[in-house]
């Protein structure tokens, strides 16, 4: 008889007795994250989660229209609107009208057919008078009511989950066949967005690690009294109002700003030919380098920090040129901090909004401008929430991305 | 042995003086000429130069004041990758993203070598160090002495005259570092390479080098062969770093050419070899090698000189005793003996006789 498991002395199983002996210091454990756990869960994990399933979930017009969502399921997609079906329509704005929530039941039809809006609100108003036929009508209130994409978008809307947001998002539009196509040229938004949030974002990395990286050598071989004043000179504008630091930007770059009066003033451009370097993308560039510049820093200082001179010097003393040392040694094991910065300046970047909103002007928003429109003005929240998660999206397959080209166990936050 | 005239030297230190700061000076007004093919190491605490030396001497720093000539050429503008000198660094410093056969492939590339002519090279170096199979690992799967070799290895691969090695073996146990110091002295004689050591471990600048030079505060303290250092040290700070050492404190009384009488500071006249004592009046340390103590009264050679001593302290080491005496005032008098048969083992406030030949006792700056 032989026994595999493990036992301890007085013969009870090893795996037991040692999740015993750990269960208490577990558990304590547990209860100083538990404050943490709460927060993090109430204030973040529910919010975003609900926001998120808004891009997927409307009810505005299924919950206020139930006869027409009725006659929607009883009839396959392509049935010609019978008398039945109007039948429906008037009795649910009826309803919808006295119940007063016609409007929300207009709104989430204009969302997929613009214009439709007042089609609702005045149908609502007449509903009560029209009779029999219904057909003839309520086509006879409005012909818009007889057309083709108005019922179709009737038929999208009847069912409460929907990808009618995040085909908006993508600019794909619902046609007459009840079928979202690609949207014409000149209406298309948000995938040019995005794609200009993407290069900006790439940009402002790219020119922060040409910037950073001087500094952060410099503050890494230093000595210590020297480097920590340096130190003070990064983080200074790192512990300034975002707002302050965009706002700073707004007097030096206008057109009659400090910048430009001084290049007239010294006679190098013409008073009429001034640089527009605000309320556009440059604006947009230069202000979230510089806000974002210690992002990239701090990750490189902390790995170049660790770097001992002797690895350079060895390549000098094996006969490499500064050069050559510097972009086979050197850069090679900075790879760590330029992957943490760049990830970290990116990401952060991605989702920047106050500085583009403040000094990007038409051409210089990004995608993030676009979600707090909609948040705040046009109050279409699933389509902002639908933006909302194709950037999350973005983000983690970038995030993915960097994990199979350098690995994120090679990455380094300081 | 250390030719010492300039015209076939190999490295020369010219009136060299590093200061960091223009305050302090680190080096001091230091001359040192080597020949080709010698093995010197630089031996001294921290802090006294030594390293400072060696990294003028890559090009890291540049002297000062003074001049370094490289096989008769001035080096203080050449930068440091054509000087062509081998480098060991105490932490190795092999390049962490590379394989051990591209660390050695580096300085071959860097001269624009074919890839067969750096295979055949690269193979080479690394047999030489006895590595061959470890080729394609990375440098932090290799233990500390294995990349101690390979570090050498990359030193040597690209054929240097000179090699420049800064304290290589301080991270190694001690088994490890003998077995080191015993190949590394081997591979530098094989090849007739130059070699400058820089260490501040005594026994192994003793057993590896053709000569020391001892630092000390920015200047050389004293540049000799092993065993001059050791049996005529030129003034205390050599007698008390290199090896262990007694001293006594005391007044010259008497002094002729090679013979001088010293008064301790209680009392008792010796008689001692006057090294850095020059005149009556003058104070001395007088300076007698542990193990040139005799206790055993039968073994004591004529014209021995005897002190009465009392047993602080005995210490079993295994191969030796160490006894810790009371001897003319000082309690930290060190005498060893062999661990042998008839060895007598010496009880706490036992009092002996102690005594040593005047010639082994040398009289040195106070």
């Amino acid at each position: 008889m032989s026994d595999t498991i493990l036992r301890t002395a007085d013969g009870k199983p090893l795996k037991a007795a040692l999740q015993r002996a750990s269960a208490v210091a577990r558990r304590r454990a547990f209860w100083l994250v538990l404050p943490l756990l709460a927060f993090v869960v109430i204030t973040f994990v529910v919010p975003i989660g609900q926001m998120l399933s808004r891009s997927v979930t409307n009810d505005a017009f299924s919950a206020n229209m139930p006869q027409l969502v009725a006659w929607f399921e009883a009839n396959p997609e392509g049935t010609e609107p019978d008398e039945a079906a109007f039948a429906a329509l008037a009795a649910d704005l009826t309803n919808a009208a006295a119940e007063r929530t016609i409007g929300s039941v207009a709104t989430r039809i204009n969302y997929d057919v613009s214009g439709t809006r007042s089609l609702f609100t005045s149908a609502g108003r007449k509903a009560k008078k029209l009779e029999a036929p219904f057909k003839e009508s309520v086509v006879a209130m409005d012909p818009k009511w007889g057309e083709p994409i108005v019922w179709a978008a009737m038929r999208n809307a009847s069912a409460k989950l929907t990808t009618s947001f995040y085909q908006a998002a993508m600019d794909r539009k619902l046609s007459a066949k009840g079928v979202f196509e690609k949207a014409p040229g000149d209406l298309q938004v948000y995938l040019k967005l995005f794609g200009r949030t993407l290069a900006l974002s790439a940009v402002v990395t790219f020119l922060c690690l040409l910037l950073g990286y001087p500094v952060a050598h410099l503050l890494a071989s230093l000595p210590m009294s020297k480097s920590s004043l340096l130190m003070i000179l990064v983080l200074l504008p790192f512990w300034t109002s975002l707002l302050v630091r965009t706002t700073s930007w707004m007097v030096l770059l206008q057109e009659q700003g400090i910048l430009n009066n001084t290049l007239v003033g010294l006679g190098i451009i013409s008073d009429e030919n001034r640089f527009a370097l605000m309320y556009n993308q440059a604006g947009t560039i230069i202000a979230m380098t510089h806000i974002l510049l210690p992002f990239m820093i701090l990750p490189l200082y902390s790995v170049m920090k660790t770097i001992p001179v002797s690895y350079t010097r060895a390549a000098r003393s094996l006969g490499a040129t500064s050069w050559t040392t510097f972009r086979r040694i050197y850069v090679p094991q900075t790879v760590p901090g330029i992957g943490a910065g760049g990830i970290l300046v990116f990401i952060l970047a991605v989702g920047y909004y106050i500085t583009p909103a403040l000094v990007g002007g038409a051409t210089g928003t990004l995608i993030s401008n676009q979600i707090a429109f909609h948040m705040q003005d046009s109050l279409n929240w699933s389509l902002a929430a639908a933006l909302a998660a194709m950037l999350l999206g973005a983000v983690l397959a970038l995030y993915w991305v960097y994990d199979r080209l350098v690995g994120i166990d090679n990455m380094k936050l300081g | 042995m250390a030719g010492s005239n300039t015209s076939d030297a190999f490295v020369v230190f010219d009136r060299v003086q590093k200061s960091y700061d223009g305050e302090t000076l680190v080096v001091k007004d230091l001359n040192l000429s080597m020949p080709k093919g010698e093995f010197l190491t630089m031996l001294g605490p921290s802090g006294s130069g030594k390293t400072t030396c060696l990294m003028m001497l890559a090009g890291f720093e540049t002297a000062t004041h003074g001049e370094i000539l490289l096989d008769g050429r001035p080096i203080n503008n050449i930068p440091p990758h054509k000087r062509g000198i081998g480098m060991v660094f105490q932490n190795y410093a092999l390049f962490p993203h590379m394989t051990i056969a591209e660390n050695l492939s580096f300085p071959l590339e860097v001269r624009g070598m074919d890839k067969s002519v750096r295979e055949e090279k690269i193979k080479r170096a690394l047999d030489m160090v006895q590595m061959g199979q470890f080729g394609n690992r990375r440098p932090a799967q290799l233990s500390g002495g294995q990349q101690q070799r390979v570090a050498l290895a990359r030193a040597l691969v690209f054929e240097p005259e000179l090699v420049l090695m800064d304290e290589p073996l301080g991270a190694l146990d001690k088994q490890l570092r003998e077995h080191m110091q015993f190949e590394i002295t081997r591979l530098a004689h094989d090849l007739g390479i130059t070699v400058v050591y820089v260490t501040h471990d005594q026994t192994e600048a003793l057993t590896m080098s053709d000569r020391v030079a001892v630092f000390n505060d920015g200047v050389i303290q004293q540049l000799a062969p092993p065993a001059e250092l050791y049996e005529a040290p030129k003034n205390s700070f050599v007698a008390q770093f290199i090896g262990e050492n007694n001293t006594l404190e005391g007044v010259v009384t008497e002094i002729s050419n090679d013979k001088c009488v010293v008064k301790l500071d209680d009392g008792e006249l010796i008689d001692a070899r006057p090294v850095n004592v020059t005149k009556v009046g003058e104070r001395t340390r007088v300076s007698i090698r542990p193990e040139r103590v005799e206790m055993n009264k039968a073994r004591l050679q004529p014209g021995a000189h005897t002190l009465k001593a009392t047993v602080c302290e005995f210490i079993y080491m295994g191969d030796i005793f160490r006894t810790r005496l009371s001897v003319a005032g000082n309690d930290d008098f060190i005498i060893k003996t062999r661990n042998a048969p008839d060895a007598v083992r010496l009880q706490p406030g036992t009092e002996i006789e102690i005594g040593w030949l005047p010639q082994d006792c040398r009289a040195l700056d106070a």
